[in-house]
């Protein structure tokens, strides 16, 4: 994957690469968006994304460590046209590029939810990646403040105890040749490294998930990078298209190089 | 009370000026601030013999309130006092010592801190030098550890140079289930409680009097904050209702009520959070169509309500998305 964007995705290079870019030119210091999309993108056009896809966040969000974000394709995913990834990238963040969501034709559809931390009011945006390469961008405002560094694990001893663990939703009935939604859950405090330990005098060190990958029937639904934009216990609503019984299985790895996998059984029955 | 909801002032002169250090410049303007409230000495409602309480406001923390928006106790027997809960800086934490002081000459031999959110914890530095037994949970070290650089820089950030002179202070002991102390013909017992409001709540009974004293495990009129477990705090309800007190002081609220009904409002809103958060998860719903509808039929029970209400619907929700 290009080194560019693994580069961003590191948290601890970031605020590095973000500044550098800031240096050059004086009006750029409060808008961080163009020199994320030259990192990202290099000059590449990128169109709006109506007719595409559509990003849902909430204005004012309750709680800036746990915002939801919805993404939802309005085109189904085909051979002949397909998003290939999503981008979700919230601006001001300190690690902008949340998450990059790969799909594939199985997923059914694009569309996907997750929740992200916000450290400021910033444009979020969801860049859909097509097949052939064009992109498709939509965005929303946030206003949110803090969500980086806010105290994290409300229960610690719980949330060590169980960190890894993951619960899959299905609906009760899934069916076959159909898209079907189902909600992804990993225990995990997704340690930003960006809260000080006040007595040991450090940075608690980051420690997030980074790579999912979800197989329905051993054919890649959706992969995601992330990095410490999302929110505690990473949780990915997703589409798949099963064509016959089988598990839908999770693979993580997470910064520590921690890995972690659970497989669900699915039997899908036909559409009445 | 949710420590990260402190408010941001900052607009006054001498919070431009001076930051968060004493600069000479700004001296004769804290003092006169200082004298100011020295005019006016903390109330203090004695709610049993012995039993001191000031009461919170139902405010965010502001320069205007020196973040005093708790119940804060103290409890005077034979040989000593203990103060339960210490306010939301050091200044305010000095007004209560003199407050102490006014009432009795015994010393502080005890500071409880009932849980880790900074309207309870930044009054300690106040008392340094009585050297008291500093007594918490044992898992509120760690909480501090982890939490207490943001909750001083939201303190700082809200009452400017008023909160001169407030640091994290850990405690000095820790009580994993119980704990009984002395205050000289007055014994307090300590219970440490599993998650509920936070993940180190600790309360106090005073048996003389059948006093309890659950700190924010029990919110009247102020709505109830969850930076714990929803199912816990219930649970935890239940196991306090079983304590056959003869009065209760709320961590926010009146001084004192009566028990065990003080509890039944928070009970039957936290129950409702959970029917309606749990009813939305059922019929496939979002965390967005949550925040949208639970609670709302106790829309005119609490105070701050539009404040609070919403995070605990995320809370919640994400808290019970996986039963």
């Amino acid at each position: 994957m290009p080194s560019r964007r693994r580069l961003l995705l590191s948290a601890g290079l970031l605020p590095l690469a973000i500044a550098a870019g800031r240096r050059a030119g004086a009006d750029d210091a409060d808008d961080p968006w163009p020199d994320i999309k030259a990192s990202l993108f290099a000059d590449r056009p990128i169109q709006d994304g109506a007719g595409i896809l559509a990003l849902e966040a909430p204005k004012r969000a309750y709680d800036a460590a746990i915002v939801p974000i919805t993404v939802t394709a309005a085109i189904a995913q085909s051979d002949a046209r397909y998003i290939q990834a999503v981008h979700l990238i919230v601006d001001k963040n300190p690690a902008p590029v949340a998450g990059v969501f790969h799909f594939t034709v199985e997923s059914g559809t694009a569309t996907f939810a997750t929740r992200v931390r916000v450290n400021e009011y910033t444009n979020i945006r969801a860049i859909a990646e097509m097949n052939d390469g064009a992109l498709f961008m939509a965005a929303a405002f946030v206003k949110a403040a803090g969500g980086c560094s806010a105290p994290a694990l409300k229960d610690a001893e719980k949330a060590m105890a169980s960190l890894g663990k993951m619960k899959l939703k299905a609906p009760d009935s899934v069916i076959l040749d159909r898209p079907n939604q189902a909600q992804l859950l990993i225990s995990h405090p997704n340690f930003s490294g960006m809260q000080f330990d006040q007595i040991s005098r450090n940075y608690i060190p980051a420690h997030f998930v980074q790579d999912i990958r979800i197989r329905y029937a051993d054919r890649v639904i959706m992969t995601v990078e992330g990095n410490i934009s999302l929110s505690e216990d990473p949780t990915v609503y997703f589409s798949f298209v099963p064509h016959g019984p089988g598990e839908i299985a999770v693979d993580v790895t997470d910064s520590e190089g921690m890995k972690f996998s659970q497989a669900w059984p699915v039997s899908p029955v036909p559409a009445s | 009370m949710h420590g990260g909801a402190v408010q941001q002032t900052g607009t006054s002169r001498r919070a431009l000026c001076c930051g968060t250090l004493t600069a000479l410049c700004c001296l004769p303007a804290l003092r006169a601030q200082a004298a100011l409230l020295a005019d006016q000495p903390l109330a203090l409602a004695e709610v049993a013999p012995g039993i001191h309480v000031s009461q919170g406001v139902h405010a965010e923390a502001t320069a205007d309130n020196l973040g005093a928006i708790a119940n804060i106790a103290f409890i005077v027997g034979s040989a000593g006092v203990a103060v339960l809960d210490s306010g939301g800086c050091a200044l305010w934490g000095r007004r209560l010592r003199e407050a102490i002081g006014r009432v009795t000459p015994l010393p502080v031999r005890y500071l409880v801190n009932s849980h880790v959110h900074p309207d309870h914890i930044f009054g300690n530095a106040a008392f340094r030098a009585d050297t008291p037994e500093i007594i918490g949970h044992a898992k509120l070290a760690a909480a501090l550890a982890a939490r207490g650089a943001f909750y001083l820089d939201k303190v700082k950030a809200a009452l400017g140079p008023l909160a001169a002179g407030t640091e994290v202070v850990p405690p000095t002991r820790a009580v994993a289930d119980r704990l009984e102390i002395d205050l000289g013909g007055r014994t307090l017992r300590l219970q440490a409680h599993p998650t509920a409001h936070t993940d180190n709540d600790l309360s106090v009974l005073d048996l003389a009097t059948g006093t309890l004293l659950p700190a924010d495990l029990l919110f009247m009129q102020r709505t109830p904050a969850i930076d714990g477990s929803l199912n816990g705090w219930l649970a935890a309800i239940d196991a306090l209702r079983r304590i056959p007190a003869a009065r209760v002081v709320p961590g926010h609220g009146p001084t004192v009520a009566d028990w065990p009904a003080a509890l039944d409002a928070q009970d039957r809103y936290l129950r409702r959070l959970r029917d309606d958060v749990r009813a939305v998860l059922k019929a496939g719903g979002t965390m967005e169509q949550a925040v949208d509808s639970a609670g709302r039929s106790e829309q005119g029970q609490w105070r701050l309500f539009d404040d609070y209400n919403p995070r605990n619907v995320v809370t919640a929700f994400a808290e019970l998305e996986w039963e």
